[in-house]
């Protein structure tokens, strides 16, 4: 490709593709960076000026606010146990399923994978999951978030691809040697697996860590409420926990504390998961790989 | 695609077909522990999708928690006739619809023409730079998007500010029902495009380059090629991803119309789901709500298959199902 040059045609198209790149680029980040810049201005500067880098308009307040805020602090903890527990259940569970599925000789595959694949394009929907839920006395528990969602057939999918990709050889002489399927599974499987453990983990925490509705219709006490919910209420629903304001009485100064709330819980939500990702890139690339491959 | 893998399992013509059932028996005793692996995930399934599927017979009830599923009484259709009777249905029907339609012809174009352009980037370095920014949005939630929305978009907030800037008058983009329908698609795709367009990027990769070397030498332009090399190659990626799409099987429910839903804007924004979420959730009634989406699914399952009956007449064979 490189040893044949381009057209002065084809120089032009690729300037124009680049061009629109960069605009994409800019049109992604502009938002992000105006959210990063705002949460640290000052809200009455920030309405009559707009973003200004007059470091006099600067102003932590929006930062100190939610850290001292106990609804967002006690929302990331819950997020951050709802999250990590779910992680491990749905990991483990979609794991151990997608091994005996990968072997093609197991007996019953067929049927199995059927009965998973027919609730990717089925199911009873929301209300009637809702109360099986309920009926279970799971209601407004971490359980009603961590259990009914755990079975992934995606996930099982890309479990299952990535232990047929390994070699048969080692199992095969384990087997001869007498080795139970347990054994063989945790001692020669697992210590394999790290990769795809550690990308399904990854979705799996990701997901639910960004999720506001399973949390929405499943929990009531609002001090078990994940970060989404608690953000719900800041960002969308422009509410401000009365305790913060008690000594306030204005309204208006009301309406300029929740203004400057929601820049820096923006931003502090979102920037863990964005710093992050960039480290984890190839694998979260790798999990949509993965899948694709039949 | 992904969802294929488990349709079109490899048919190898194991002797398993014909092995007894005695040997179906030995082979689960002697190797009970594989069985007792994907228990877990069948057992949960069965609890938490097929139980479900089950209890949409209580559309079809007047369903009561004291009288459970079973106890009930029928009503047969009755929750159906009064939702096609009431008066929102056709307003219902045509805002789900539009939403959809039109967020599908103009979302599901971006990721592919995205992958084309990131494919003509040959500095590794520079496309893996570029994708790292263009994946960003996917990992912010939902919340966090409309909470953006809410503020870059309020009477005083800066997009306003160059509107008043050019001389107009702020607009109201979050509670005007016309503004509803491109703030929710446009939002969609700044959030998706990018992190969608990564399995036709990888769809790209396989294209030989000697295919592009021998078509330079023909003459053929860069336009020419992509047109002819690049996005044949992608095709049956894109043929399933239009089936997936039209199902809105990849869809995760209406999480964001329900944020973005409000009383000024529901003359647009009101669509199936905030409405079973309205009436199931905030109503607690059961019957008539999974009755509403019990016929939601029907249409999806309806499109779904029409799509694919489609796609597979004009990609040689292939489709999902």
């Amino acid at each position: 490709m490189d040893s044949i040059k381009p057209t002065k045609m084809d120089k032009v198209v690729l300037g124009v593709i680049f061009t629109l790149l960069v605009l994409l680029v800019v049109a992604i980040i502009g938002p992000l960076i105006y959210m990063v810049v705002a949460s640290f201005m000052e809200p009455t500067a920030l309405l009559n000026k707009g973003l200004s880098f007059d470091f006099s308009d600067y102003s932590l307040e929006g930062y100190r606010m939610i850290l001292s805020d106990d609804k967002i602090i006690g929302g990331f903890l819950n997020a951050l146990l709802y999250s990590s527990v779910f992680t491990v259940i749905t990991v483990s569970v979609c794991v151990f399923a997608g091994y005996p599925l990968a072997l093609d000789d197991f007996v019953g595959r067929k049927v199995i994978m059927t009965l998973f694949i027919i609730t990717m394009f089925f199911g009873g929907g929301l209300i009637p999951t809702y109360l099986v839920v309920k009926s279970l006395g799971m209601l407004d528990t971490i359980w009603a978030l961590v259990i009914p969602g755990a079975v992934s057939v995606w996930n099982i999918i890309l479990a299952r691809t990535f232990f047929r990709g390994l070699p048969k050889e080692m199992n095969e002489a384990a087997k001869i040697d007498g080795a139970s399927d347990f054994t063989i599974f945790f001692s020669i499987i697992i210590p394999l697996s790290k990769p795809i453990v550690f990308v399904l983990a990854l979705y799996a925490f990701v997901g639910h860590w960004n999720d506001f509705f399973q949390s929405l219709i499943y929990l009531e006490n609002q001090d078990k409420y994940p970060l989404q919910l608690v953000l719900r209420r800041i960002l969308i629903l422009n509410k401000v926990d009365p305790n913060i304001v008690s000594s306030i009485k204005e309204q208006a100064e009301l309406a300029r504390l929740s203004e400057l709330m929601k820049y820096a819980a923006i931003v502090v939500s979102s920037l863990p998961l964005l710093v992050m990702y960039p480290f984890f890139q190839k694998y979260f690339e790798k999990g949509v790989m993965v899948g694709s491959l039949k | 695609m992904q969802q294929t893998s488990g349709i079109t399992q490899n048919k190898r013509p194991e002797a398993r077909n014909r092995i007894g059932l005695m040997e179906k028996l030995r082979y689960i005793k002697n190797n009970y522990w594989l069985y007792l692996f994907v228990l877990p995930a069948v057992v949960l399934t069965i609890i938490f999708k097929y139980l479900p599927m089950y209890g949409v017979l209580i559309a079809f009830k007047d369903y009561s928690f004291r009288k459970g599923i079973l106890g009930s009484d029928w009503v047969g259709f009755h929750h159906f006739e009064r939702f096609f009777n009431a008066p929102n249905f056709e307003q219902l029907l045509f805002n789900t619809l539009q939403l959809n339609i039109y967020g599908l012809l103009l979302g599901f174009p971006v990721p592919i023409i995205l992958a084309l352009m990131l494919n003509q980037v040959r500095k590794a370095a520079m496309k893996k730079n570029i994708q790292l920014f263009l994946y960003a949005p996917n990992f912010i939630s939902v919340v966090v998007v409309v909470g953006m929305l809410f503020v870059l978009f309020s009477p005083t907030g800066p997009v306003n500010k160059l509107v008043v800037a050019f001389g107009g008058m702020p607009l109201s983009f979050m509670s005007e029902p016309e503004y509803f329908r491109p703030m929710y698609i446009l939002s969609g795709i700044w959030q998706g495009a990018g992190w969608a367009s990564i399995i036709y990027v990888a769809a790209l990769a396989n294209v030989d380059p000697e295919l592009h070397n021998a078509a330079t030498l023909d003459g053929a332009s860069l336009l020419q090629r992509i047109r002819h090399i690049d996005l044949p190659t992608i095709r049956p990626v894109i043929a399933i991803m239009i089936i997936l799409a039209a199902g809105g099987i990849m869809a995760g429910g209406g999480d964001k119309a329900i944020l973005m839903w409000n009383e000024m804007n529901m003359e647009k924004s009101d669509v199936i789901s905030t409405y079973v979420y309205r009436i199931g959730f905030q109503q607690a009634n059961y019957s008539f709500s999974a009755a509403v989406e019990l016929f939601n699914t029907v249409i999806n399952l309806i499109m779904l298959f029409t799509v694919n009956f489609i796609v597979k007449r004009v990609n040689d064979g292939d489709g999902i199902v």
